[in-house]
């Protein structure tokens, strides 16, 4: 069992959803990121996604495509992903990497799984694998014993929800609404509905992303899902603050505020 | 023959497939149907045939240029005029075959990429011509380069947004079409307006375009009584190339040859010869060749062509090459630009300098092979657009 499970077990347990944060490696710097991340758990966050930035984030909007392209300039690659993620499970934190496939057949599908592991990684997000096209990936992960995480929207049907879910291990990730990443003033009403379609199908925990920004929309968010992503909020706050010192303190604050949310 | 028989689920050998958001897998689902149930309506057929003749100008006519192969080994040389259709280049058949499935499907929106402005001008027009709302990415790049196209595709309605993330080209305005798709999937069809991009994209832009080799390959044979040696076409993402190659297939003595833009050459790294200087990885939600770096990121191409200006190919160029059916050779922008003056200076036909690619490969090839060769070449657009360009190429004052 992966950290990562582990945690859903004791968030279930504890009757409240997970809190977890996101930040693409690199970002605002290799160091700052694990700097942030580190805030981010200070603050209540309890796991992580680590995002492998690439040239061509289909499913992002400006926000997170900004923090990429500033990452890229830096020249991060995969070693520079898999070593913030070994600082991150360091802290103790369940980790996960978040990638598009392209990274993954170049690193070569078995070896990226291999080092996940290595990093102390629970597992793996695969916004545009499609489960036709997951063989490989699949043998790999079954072989690491790492998680397999895709991504379900509001328009997947219900036959195909059964198909998806079934290849989900650690958690499910239900993208809130039809759109990129980025924040929201509110929580699309399709969120909940998609969340009660996964449970006919799986028993596997399901966590919320695109749009959460919010104490308020983390609260709603944990009504009725196992987990709350948020991303985009916390790189805006980076984005935005004069220095690192403010950044930090203002991702710590929004950390502690959302874990209130999270709790029932 | 077992190239048509590999074609499964979308996949060209190792090739193709989709890589994209879940949230889209919905919406690409309910085109593969409506392309299905189209293609199995002689009405649809039906109608998109009268298009081709009251709108398009169909079937274009061949043009034999001696003149201008005399610069070819003596090679006989006979263009398929691409470059007379309505709008100007090959776009136009699969613009108007995707705007017909629209309707079938009950939207009311498009949007579209476009690279040199061919395709936005195509889209734009098919959506005046139907009452459709068109929207059209174009890279901030490519809207300076091609300012003649952004004013034409204004002028028939269409809202042309410029793209200012990551290169600012191409690629990344296919990015923010997808985008804009996933946000509006329920309303919204994404014209596709080359053959990549996911399943049934590649396929279906093919078979739009497989007029033009269908009509050619007839054409050839009732000038000339028989078939011709080689046919050549430029390739970026391949569009016009697959469209002609594709009726040829099973001719198995005849060579198919696409040129793809080398830039200042491959060994400059300013290029965009994609398969022959690429490696196989995903972009824009297919497999196939892409120029990417040891990390799997995408590489800025380079070419003085801005409609080849793409580091991704279709996937089923890809198998074509890996089978050894087609081949794939770069010309260079000089080369390019050379093939260029020649056919206006012999011909009195300006093409596009996309279309000058295939060109030089018909002057490289015609002088290896002599003067008993018979070569087809796919003149896919033309080059009013490229004036510009080419005034400041060759030094003309403006």
């Amino acid at each position: 069992m992966t950290p990562l499970s582990q945690l859903f077990e004791k968030t279930r347990s504890e009757n409240r959803a997970a809190l977890i944060g996101y930040l693409p490696a690199g970002f605002p710097s290799q160091k700052e990121c694990i700097e942030a991340v580190t805030a981010m758990v200070e603050g209540g966050v309890d796991a992580i996604e680590i995002g492998f930035p690439y040239s061509d984030p289909v499913m992002d909007g400006p926000i997170i495509q900004a923090a990429a392209d500033l990452s890229l300039s830096q020249g991060t690659g995969a070693r520079e992903v898999f070593s913030t993620l070994a600082a991150v499970t360091a802290l103790g934190t369940p980790a996960v990497v978040m990638t598009y496939w392209n990274p993954i057949e170049r690193y070569g599908v078995e070896n990226f799984a291999r080092s996940i592991a290595d990093a102390g990684g629970s597992g793996v997000i695969t916004p545009d694998l499609t489960i036709e096209e997951a063989h490989p990936w699949r043998d790999a992960v079954k072989k690491t014993g790492i998680n397999s995480i895709f991504v379900v929207a509001p328009s997947t049907n219900d036959d195909r929800l059964a198909q998806v879910t079934a290849e989900c291990s650690g958690f499910i990730y239900a993208a809130s609404l039809m759109g990129v990443t980025g924040t929201r003033t509110s929580v699309s009403s399709s969120a909940r509905d998609l969340v009660g379609r996964v449970r006919k199908v799986s028993s596997t925990p399901v966590a919320v992303g695109l749009g959460v920004s919010t104490r308020e929309q983390a609260h709603e968010v944990a009504q009725y899902a196992d987990g709350v992503i948020v991303g985009s909020a916390f790189i805006r706050l980076l984005q935005e603050s004069q220095s690192m010192g403010e950044g930090l303190i203002r991702v710590k604050e929004l950390a502690q505020s959302l874990a209130q949310g999270v709790r029932r | 023959m077992t190239v048509n028989q590999s074609e499964i689920i979308g996949h060209f050998g190792p090739y193709g497939g989709r890589f994209v958001p879940e949230a889209l897998i919905q919406a690409l689902d309910s085109l593969t149907q409506a392309y299905e149930e189209a293609k199995a309506d002689p009405a649809f057929a039906a109608e998109l045939a009268h298009l081709h003749k009251t709108y398009t100008g169909r079937p274009s006519i061949i043009t034999e240029v001696p003149r201008f192969a005399e610069h070819a080994g003596g090679a006989r040389i006979i263009l398929k005029r691409e470059d007379l259709n309505h709008t100007g280049s090959h776009k136009i058949n699969n613009v108007l075959g995707q705007a017909l499935l629209v309707k079938r499907m009950g939207k009311k929106r498009i949007i579209a990429e476009t690279g040199a402005g061919q395709h936005g001008v195509a889209s734009a027009t098919a959506a005046a011509l139907m009452g459709l709302e068109c929207v059209v990415y174009m890279g901030e790049e490519d809207t300076k380069r091609q300012s003649l196209n952004v004013a034409r595709m204004k002028l028939l309605g269409a809202e042309v947004v410029p793209v200012t993330q990551g290169s600012k080209t191409l690629k990344d305005a296919i990015n923010e079409a997808m985008r804009d798709w996933v946000t509006n999937v329920d309303t919204t069809h994404y014209l596709l307006g080359t053959v990549a991009g996911p399943h049934p994209f590649p396929t279906m832009v093919r078979d739009f375009h497989r007029i033009i080799g269908v009509e050619a390959r007839a054409q050839v044979l009732e000038l000339t009584g028989k078939l011709p040696d080689a046919v050549l076409a430029c390739v970026g993402g391949g569009s016009n190339a697959i469209g002609i190659f594709h009726p040829f297939l099973d001719d198995t003595s005849v060579r198919l040859i696409g040129l793809e833009a080398g830039g200042s050459g491959i060994e400059s790294g300013k290029h965009a010869a994609t398969i022959s200087g690429g490696t196989v990885g995903v972009l824009h939600g297919t497999r196939s060749y892409v120029l990417q770096d040891e990390n799997g990121q995408t590489v800025e191409s380079h070419s003085i062509s801005a409609g080849l200006d793409y580091p991704g190919v279709g996937p089923e160029h890809a198998y074509l090459n890996d089978i050894g059916r087609a081949e794939y050779q770069a010309v260079t922008d000089d080369q390019a630009m050379e093939a260029f003056s020649l056919l206006c200076k012999t011909e009195g036909i300006i093409p596009a300098i996309e279309t000058a690619h295939a060109l030089y490969g018909a002057m490289k090839i015609g002088r290896e092979l002599g003067p008993d060769a018979t070569l087809l070449v796919n003149l896919s657009g033309r080059g009013d657009k490229d004036v510009d360009t080419a005034a400041k190429y060759f030094g003309l004052p403006l």
